[in-house]
This record gives C-alpha cells, structure tokens and sequence, in this order.
C-alpha cells in the first residue's frame, strides 16, 4: 500500500507525545499516512517552514499560531489548529537563592501561587531598596505561553513583568545552564527542563502552571489554512491518528512503551523515567527530592484536552493584548478564536471524546481574577490592573 | 554596494561564518561582525547596534532575536525580517540555504536585497562544501575497508591482490551488494575465525 507522505517539524518535548506516538507507534500507519518527522530547534524555524510549505502541519506552541494567523510580529499566514496535543505540562523553577528569597518573604504556604507572588512582590521591593538589579526570568518566546503564564502569575501578586523583573527569551535547552550560572533567577517552561534543573540540584520547582491555570492550551497541531482546505481527508486521517495516539499515551498500560518511544535519541533524546514523571504527573520539585504530585500536571488527552477549545485561543489573544503586544479588535478576537478548530476535530472520529465533567464553567479556571469572558476581552481586561498599552 | 551598513553574522560555525564574512568583504562591506558564543546574545546584539543580522538556522538562539521585534525600554531600534508578504521568494530561499535574515526597521528593502541574496549563496556554496567532503570521507573509509578485506583474502586464499579485488567484486554482483558490503562481510568473518 502506498502512503500519503507528511512532513511534520516538532521541538523535542513531553508535549510532543501524541504526535510523535501517531508517527511512531502506528496510528498513522493505519490511516494510510507517513510521518515524517523533524526535529526543530527554534520555534522559529518551526514558524517559517510550515508559513512556506516545508511542513505540511507542526507541533506549535499555541501563541504561535495565533500570532502567525493575525500577522502579529511576522508574516501573516492562517494557521488553522484542529487537535491541541497538551493542556498545562509548563513548570515554574527558581534557583535555591529566589526559592529561599520567596520562602523567607511568605506569609503562608508557597505551594499557593497567590502567596508566592505576593512574596515575590516583597522580593522585588527588597531588591529596589538596596538597589540591585532586577530579577530576571527566563521563557521560550515573544508570543509564548510561558511569557503569559509567568506574566499572569507574578502580576496577580503586583509585580510589574515589564517594570520590577525582566524577562528574557531563552531557547528551552539552555534555560538550564542560564540557571546555573546565575543569568536567570528563574524560568517558565516545558517538560523534561524542569525535572532536568531539579536533579542537577540548581532549581527548585515553585508551581506547575496547572496551579496557575486549571486549563491552559499549550501546543496545538497546527496546518496552514490554505492547506486543511485543500487536504480534507489528509487531515481527518491525521487529526484521527492524534486522537487515536492521545488516548494510547493516557491509558497508563502503556507508559513504559510510549516513553521508551518519546525517549529515543532522534525524538525528545531524554531518560524515559524523566518523562515517565511528566506523564503521571509525579515530579520531583526540590532537591532533596521532595515530590508534588498533580494529576493535572500535563494533560494529553484526558478531560476532553485534546479537542480545540476557542475560549483557550481568546484567553492566549487576551494576554497579547494586556501586555501590548496586539491591539483589541472584535475582529482580531473572531479571527484568534477561528484558528481552535473543535469542528474539525469531532469530524476525524465519530466517538465523542471524554466529556469535561467538573472542568472549569469558564474554560481556564485561573487562580486570580474574575472568571475569563472569552466574548468581552475588554471588559475582562479592565479588571486587571498591571498591564500595557499596544505600541503598535 | 554600502559600506555604510553594519552586518552581524550570528554562527557557531566558524567556517561557514568565514566563508560568508569573506564574501560581504568582497562586496564591499567592511563592517562585518561575527558573533559564535550565544550567552548574553541580545546584549551583545544591541551593544554592536547592527542594521542587518545574519543567523543560521541550526542555532537554537533565532528565538532570541525574535525578542527584538517586542517593543521594550531595552529596545534601542524595532527589527524586523522580511515582514512583506511579497517576500515569500526570499524568506523561502533563505530558509532553504539555512539561514535567516532580520533587518533593522525602515532599512530601504533593495539596500539588504544583495546582502541577503549574497548570504544564500554563500550558505549553499558551505553545504555542497560539505556534503562534498563528506563523500570524499566516506570513500576513503570505503577504500580502507576493501584494502583490508583484499589484505584477509590475499592471506587466507593466496590471492594476488589483483584476483582479491576480482573476487570481491564478483561476489558483490552475484548478490547485488556494493563492494564495500562484501569487504565488511569478509572482515567480520575473519575477525569471528580468529
């Protein structure tokens, strides 16, 4: 039988599991489809070769694709996303200088993200008053969760992300070493980085972001607009592969299986207990090895995490307005929702996928501020009182 | 062409880097800077102050610059790569040769053309370099091999290394093998005899 050939551009990271189990294991085999897949190192690249046909669909961080579609920073390319491959699975690790920093500064529990931002507001007072210089924080790209994810965190406690700290972009296998050698005091990223500074014994991890946000897309399956209309049934095949590789990476039957396969040295080249970890949501978060264990840590497929959700994209829009990144349009807002595509997601696979039973009523289920409003972006922004004026 | 213009080439490769810089020289560019260590990148960016930045593209670092289309108080100029959509044909070259181009905001489009055009000339030029040098790598390898092989033979059958090589070769077109297969073969074979 001859296959339909697909090349797909990946980053090497937990998050990548569904896809690359689609490819690996099987599932696009069986819809008659070849993955190919390559390995990426700058979301970047990631960006330029799916806007110009290089790849016919990537594993995109979920801003990217949003950002791409309104032409925010870049070319302006629809980018249509019809399966989200993760919710949360981003961590928040601090050197053992902030974590006591914080600690010292708490007036409760840090394992309470309100706690520990209103003590890392102490932290930064502390700091300006004797005049060092400000923290800094590491994260993965302009229009990045991790950006929002640290960003919403640290405001909600009153810091300033653009005043009080700085924030740097670092490529994710290097947030370590920035760690090590003190350019960063902390960073916001994906799975294995976190569990990596953690055994080297230089970080601690603060927060999981599903502390922060109940639900937060994180990277989707993104194509070219142009060419999901074009490939109809290519892509039912290929969203069908992913939801079949979802579920297959969920049942915990087959953990040792899919991270062997996610652990090879051409897909995300890390130990398959780091990934283990990151699947059962069980990570060890300080280096004494301290365990926090989160059934929410990262979710591939469960509670209904892999069907495109337009609330999630209106939330990642939301965020690039506060930080002055995009300006607020009714237009913008209908354009950032149409690139979720839930339709094209039931349309791969007649069973309906596990409801989301007890999930947050306004679809993020963050742990500060008025419930999101995915249709009155202004006026859930005016509620918030740390944000930026679009600079155009 | 404008001598004027500060370039920066971003390459862990120093020899690609080289080969490109020599080029920009040529054409008349004498400021051409070449950055190969990432820390502090964006710092180093802004202290040089360049109008075009040249980055390949296995450097995980092209995030980096990204952050310098965010319009922050660290911003001295906005940057921007080719941002026009006419430009599909540039970026696509570009991308293709394995390199990217960011220009400084407001720069006149036909002032970077020839620099970027030189660029992907260049990055081509460096991979069929490479890949080059990579088959002359691997044929000597294979070379080494077949003497080996033809050394085992001439020892073990009283070959002379003429008959060696041709019995080499006829097996290798009995079985529909490459030549080199079959010296590996006898290698092996000869090493498990021992």
């Amino acid at each position: 039988m001859t296959r339909d050939k697909l090349r797909i551009g990946f980053i090497p990271l937990a998050d990548a599991a569904a896809l690359i189990v689609a490819a690996d294991g099987g599932f696009a085999a069986a819809e008659g489809l070849e993955i190919e897949l390559v390995r990426e190192v700058s979301w970047s690249n990631i960006r330029d070769k799916l806007n110009i046909g290089i790849f016919d669909a990537a594993h995109l961080i979920a801003p990217v694709a949003i950002a791409s579609s309104l032409g925010l920073g870049h070319v302006k390319v629809p980018i249509v996303a019809p399966f989200c491959l993760g919710l949360n699975g981003n961590a928040i690790t601090v050197s053992p200088g902030l974590h006591a920093a914080i600690a010292g500064a708490a007036d409760g529990d840090i394992v309470d993200p309100m706690v520990s931002a209103r003590a890392l507001a102490r932290v930064v007072a502390s700091r300006k008053a004797k005049r060092e210089g400000p923290l800094t924080f590491g994260m993965t790209f302009p229009f990045s969760t991790h950006n929002y994810h640290l960003r919403f965190w640290m405001a909600a406690g009153g810091v300033d992300p653009d005043e009080d700290v700085r924030l740097v972009v670092l490529p994710p296998p290097y947030m370590v070493e920035s760690l090590a050698n003190k350019h960063v005091d902390g960073f916001c990223v994906g799975a294995p980085w976190n569990s990596v500074a953690v055994d080297l014994g230089i970080g601690f991890i603060l927060h999981f972001v599903s502390e922060i946000l109940t639900r937060a897309a994180e990277k989707v399956l993104g194509v070219r607009n142009g060419w999901a209309q074009q490939n109809p049934d290519l892509l039912q095949r290929l969203v069908r592969a992913h939801r079949r590789a979802a579920a297959h990476v969920e049942d915990v039957a087959n953990r040792d299986a899919v991270t062997a396969m996610l652990a090879a040295p051409n897909r995300i080249g890390v130990a398959p207990e780091v990934l283990r970890r990151t699947l059962d949501g069980r990570m060890k978060v300080a280096p004494d090895g301290t365990t926090r264990i989160s059934e929410r840590y990262l979710l591939v497929g469960r509670h209904g995490a892999a069907r495109p959700d337009p609330a999630q994209a209106a939330w990642l829009y939301a965020q690039m307005v506060r930080w002055g990144q995009a300006p607020l349009s009714a237009e913008l807002l209908g354009a950032a929702k149409a690139v979720f595509r839930p339709d094209l997601f039931d349309a791969a696979l007649a069973d309906r996928d596990s409801q989301s039973v007890g999930e947050p009523a306004d679809g993020i289920g963050a742990f500060s501020g008025p419930a999101f409003d995915a249709d009155d972006i202004g006026g859930h922004l005016a509620g918030w009182e740390i944000k930026r004026p679009y600079q155009g | 062409m404008d001598a004027s213009l500060k370039i920066v080439i971003v390459d862990k490769n120093p020899i690609r880097a080289a080969i490109l810089g020599d080029g920009l020289r040529e054409a008349g560019h004498v400021q051409v800077v070449h950055i190969d260590e990432t820390a502090h990148l964006l710092a180093r960016v802004y202290a040089l102050d360049p109008d075009v930045i040249l980055i390949d593209l296995e450097n995980p670092s092209r995030d980096v610059l990204e952050q310098m289309f965010q319009v922050s108080r660290a911003v001295k100029r906005p940057v921007a790569m080719f941002v026009d959509q006419s430009d599909a044909a540039s970026i696509e070259a570009a991308v293709d040769a394995g390199v990217s181009a960011y220009i400084v905001g407001g720069l006149r489009k036909d002032r970077v053309k020839n620099i970027l055009d030189l660029c992907i000339s260049r990055f081509n030029a460096f991979a069929r370099l490479q890949s080059e040098l990579d088959r002359t790598r691997s044929a000597l390898e294979e070379r080494k091999v077949i003497d080996r092989a033809k050394g085992i033979l001439m020892k073990v059958k009283s070959l002379s290394e003429e008959s060696a090589y041709a019995l080499l070769r006829k097996t290798a077109m009995n079985e529909n093998k490459k030549i080199v297969e079959v010296a590996q073969s006898v290698i092996t074979a000869a090493e498990l005899f021992k």
